[in-house]
């Protein structure tokens, strides 16, 4: 199939609504296609996409002094297309996605709350990121508003904040965080349960709003490869990976081909690594320690090899602007191949466990069921997706260097049960490990990074990487002297978030934990 | 007699609140081992007990007097219960003037304030807690009655001391109605002490639990008697089962030598059980909750199967 064969069908669907395409550059931000229409073909344009059968993947904004754009990524069969429009900063008004993405419900309310843009005939006002940081009229990402910030000394408590109640006889509500008894990242959750059954959950995310997105400004390439290991500190790599790919691509240049094989070594370690501690805590969740101290020592000598060539456990700062800071010694590779070889022998053992054990069978199989069509509405990303019949990754679909050359294997699951999350993570630890053997095997010679020139000012760049979690895209538009104007990193949780509200839909109260670590979304990546 | 008698039933008390923590770090540690762990010291139980009797006990401004009652109330009737169950000796006076149906008694009046005190401060956890509390104990308390019932029906008696005689007189002879009865106390036992797979005490999810989440609230010397009338209570089931079933070893005279023996047997018998306890909670992972009803309707099928066994196969001989 060649790339974007389908764009011209969509065009043409667009003319026949009379949507006017400004202009459209396949160049601007490739590898994505971009399209700029009016505003007013806004909602339009989205129906028509949703009617087309596009993945809708991403909303982000940037000021250009009077104007807001306005970006809107979809997907369709691994090539992407981005709307954008501008709107006034004075009277910014678009037509919202929503009624035709659901995915779109929550991105938008981040940029009406972020920039004050308001989505028209959005089915829900009330602010989602921002809780009461900043009085009405404060927008945190328009230019006029300083990159110290002024929020108040004290943030007023966040009550105002009407949860929809189900109401009848034996109807009780939990509230539930946002502080845990576990030492995870903290979020609210508002139940409505009957007896123990679950009849609606509201989630209440935004208490690790850190500003990532307004911080970035005025910061040198190197800096916000920092700052981009630092959204979601499990998915370091994968998160300094796009952004340093979008700076790459703002700055016109390729980073060396043994870069591009240490970050992919550098993101599949990470992948492993996470995996192997969700497996553990998913069946930790139902009671079974036995597999959670096993996993937990697996992943801890994994990280440990990942402290001991790269220095850190986390492999945090590793990825840089034009390559990696870390190379793999010579001898490291030999030993690496062995510890695949030896983890694979132990994950056989486990998984022959995990894979034929009753009591577990009996808490994990259909507990917690997505359906696939749900996943498709809401564009669930990476497991989540993958587990319920939507195999999209990146890796795959788009493949980026080196996984242009060195195809991995997607496995992709119908059942959508938290049984069903748990066994793409196990076979993708294992589609990991071919990946890095083979990788090891190919790995080219030479340098592990260049120099990357300062992008020139308006300079823009998208990156696309699949992260553990699933697919992550990172936009950059430098200003002049290489410093970021704009930075918007969408974590996959943005869309695997609103998926845990209806995977507990008719499950009981006690069934929540385990629902909620077979989807392990980010706080801290979609909190920003 | 009776002196000496009296005496041992203090010194029966004093050892159960010295053993009952020392048999939960027990299990635990044998659950370390087999999870590939260390696990914490034996001492441990006993130094967060001193610790919490040390700290500062928090009441919430909402709690009333239930609240502020009931870890006395628990502690006192636990422990009241495990001077009925015969530890080191058969004989005791205590055995005497309560059988086995103030011993269900005493637990379910701990159990009753237990529930009461979880939902007297209002959040939802507690209550929570309190109605899952309430869906086990509905089902628990008539299994243990009914295993009971079989060995009183033996015995002809319900004063637990006859019991034990009885079991001693007649030796070792295999009864279907006590297999029976035995298999039905220890589900009852599992479940009442909030043992894996019908509860988890090791986990910090405030949703999934049933005992924790009715103490949520309680802080310092309170949360330190309801930790050990749960350390007590495992300790009550531990015995009951091992004296009761398999007394041999107990004390039939008041003497040194005798009560020694009792005690190297109780306590080995202890461990033993201990063990299989933590190689159970090791290989299975916790149930659903609404399957807790159906595990205890099979406790009290087989103790309703051992009284029906005894009935037909062993009485009229």
């Amino acid at each position: 199939m060649s790339r974007f064969d389908w764009l011209s069908e969509y065009l043409a669907r667009l003319q026949d609504e009379h949507v006017l395409v400004r202009r459209g550059s396949a160049t601007r931000l490739a590898p994505a296609h971009a399209l700029e229409i009016d505003a007013e073909d806004w909602g339009r344009a989205g129906q028509e996409a949703a009617a087309f059968g596009c993945r809708w993947a991403g909303l982000w904004a940037d000021q250009h002094g009077d104007l807001f754009s306005v970006f809107c990524l979809l997907e369709y069969g691994g090539d992407y297309l981005i709307l954008c429009t501008d709107t006034a900063v004075a009277t910014p008004l678009l037509p919202s996605h929503t009624p035709y993405y659901p995915a779109a419900d929550r991105l938008e309310r981040h940029l009406q709350d972020m920039f004050g843009i308001a989505f028209g005939d959005h089915p829900d006002t009330r602010r989602w990121t921002r809780h009461q940081a900043w009085p009405e009229g404060r927008y945190p990402l328009r230019d006029d508003f300083p990159v110290t910030g002024d929020a108040p000394r004290e943030t007023p408590p966040d009550e105002e904040y009407p949860f929809p109640r189900a109401q009848g006889a034996g109807v009780y509500e939990i509230p539930v965080g946002p502080v845990h008894a576990g030492i995870i990242e903290p979020g609210h959750f508002r139940f409505q349960a009957v007896g123990e059954e679950v009849l609606k959950l509201e989630e209440r995310l935004g208490y690790v709003h850190k500003g990532i997105e307004k911080i970035a400004v005025g910061r040198d390439p190197r800096a916000l490869a920092r700052l981009a290991g630092r959204v979601s500190g499990d998915s370091t790599v994968a998160h300094a990976w796009a952004a340093c790919q979008a700076m790459e691509r703002a700055a016109g240049i390729e980073p060396p081909p043994r870069a591009q094989a240490l970050r992919a070594l550098l993101a599949e370690r990470e992948r492993v690594a996470n995996h192997m501690g969700d497996i553990g805590a998913i069946c930790n969740d139902v009671g079974f320690a036995f597999a959670l101290y096993q996993f937990s020592r697996l992943r801890e000598l994994w990280q440990r090899r990942s402290s001991e060539l790269f220095g850190h456990r986390f492999m945090m700062d590793v990825v840089i602007p034009g390559g990696v800071t870390a190379d793999l010694p010579r001898e490291a590779a030999a030993r690496l191949r062995e510890d695949h070889r030896a983890l694979r022998a132990e994950l056989r053992a486990l998984y022959d466990i995990l894979e034929d054990h009753p009591s577990l069978e009996d808490r994990l199989l259909t507990s917690g069921r997505l359906t696939q069509d749900t996943a498709r509405r809401l564009g669930c990303l990476g497991y989540v997706g993958k587990a319920s019949g939507q195999g999209f990754d990146v890796r795959q679909a788009s493949p980026y260097p080196p996984y242009d050359r060195l195809p991995v294997a997607v496995p992709v699951f119908e059942e959508g049960d938290v049984a069903a999350r748990m066994r793409v993570r196990m076979e993708e630890i294992l589609a990991a490990l071919d990946f890095l053997d083979r990788l090891l095997e190919t790995l080219p010679g030479g340098d592990i990074g260049c120099d990357m020139p300062a992008p020139e000012a308006g300079a823009e760049g998208i990156g696309f990487v699949e992260g553990w979690r699933g697919e992550i895209v990172t936009y950059v538009r430098f200003a002049g002297a290489g410093q970021v104007a704009r930075f918007f990193p969408r974590d996959p949780s943005w869309f695997n978030w609103p998926a845990l509200e209806r995977i507990v839909l008719g499950n009981i109260v006690p069934d929540f934990p385990v629902c909620n670590k077979s989807v392990n979304g980010s706080y801290s990546g979609h909190d920003l | 007699m009776n002196a000496s008698a009296w005496l041992l039933v203090l010194l029966q008390a004093l050892l159960f609140l010295l053993g009952a923590p020392l048999l939960v770090a027990w299990v635990k540690r044998v659950k370390a081992r087999l999870q590939n762990r260390r696990g914490p010291a034996l001492s441990q139980p006993y130094r967060d007990l001193y610790k919490l009797f040390g700290k500062e006990t928090l009441v919430a401004h909402t709690a009333s007097g239930v609240f502020r009652a009931a870890p006395y109330i628990v502690f006192a009737s636990t422990l009241l219960a495990c001077t009925i169950v015969p530890l080191l000796a058969a004989r005791l006076p205590a055995a005497a003037v309560a059988d086995v149906i103030v011993l269900v008694g005493f637990l379910a009046l701990g159990r009753f304030f237990l529930a009461l005190a979880g939902m007297d401060v209002g959040t939802a956890f507690g209550g929570m807690g309190s109605s899952r509390e309430m869906l086990v104990s509905a089902l628990a308390e008539p299994a243990m009655l009914l295993a009971v019932f079989t060995l009183a029906m033996t015995a002809h008696s319900t004063n637990l001391a006859s019991v034990v005689d009885h079991q001693l007189a007649s030796g070792l002879i295999l009864r279907p109605s006590y297999l029976f009865a035995l298999m039905g106390l220890v589900l009852v036992a599992v479940a009442e002490t909030g043992r894996i797979p019908v509860d988890n005490p090791a986990t910090h999810l405030e949703l999934t639990m049933i005992h924790e989440a009715m103490i949520l609230e309680y802080s310092g010397r309170h949360l330190a008697l309801m930790e050990w009338a749960a350390q007590l209570k495992l300790m009550l089931y531990g015995v009951l089962i091992v004296n009761v079933f398999l007394p041999w070893g107990i004390a039939t005279r008041i003497t040194p030598a005798a009560l020694g023996l009792g005690l190297a047997a109780v306590a080995g018998k202890l461990l033993l059980l201990g063990v299989l306890l933590a190689v159970a909670e090791t290989g299975l992972a916790k149930m659903r909750l609404f399957r807790a009803p159906q595990f205890l309707n099979f406790a009290l099928l087989l103790a309703l199967l051992g009284l029906l066994s005894h009935v037909i196969l062993e009485t009229g001989a």
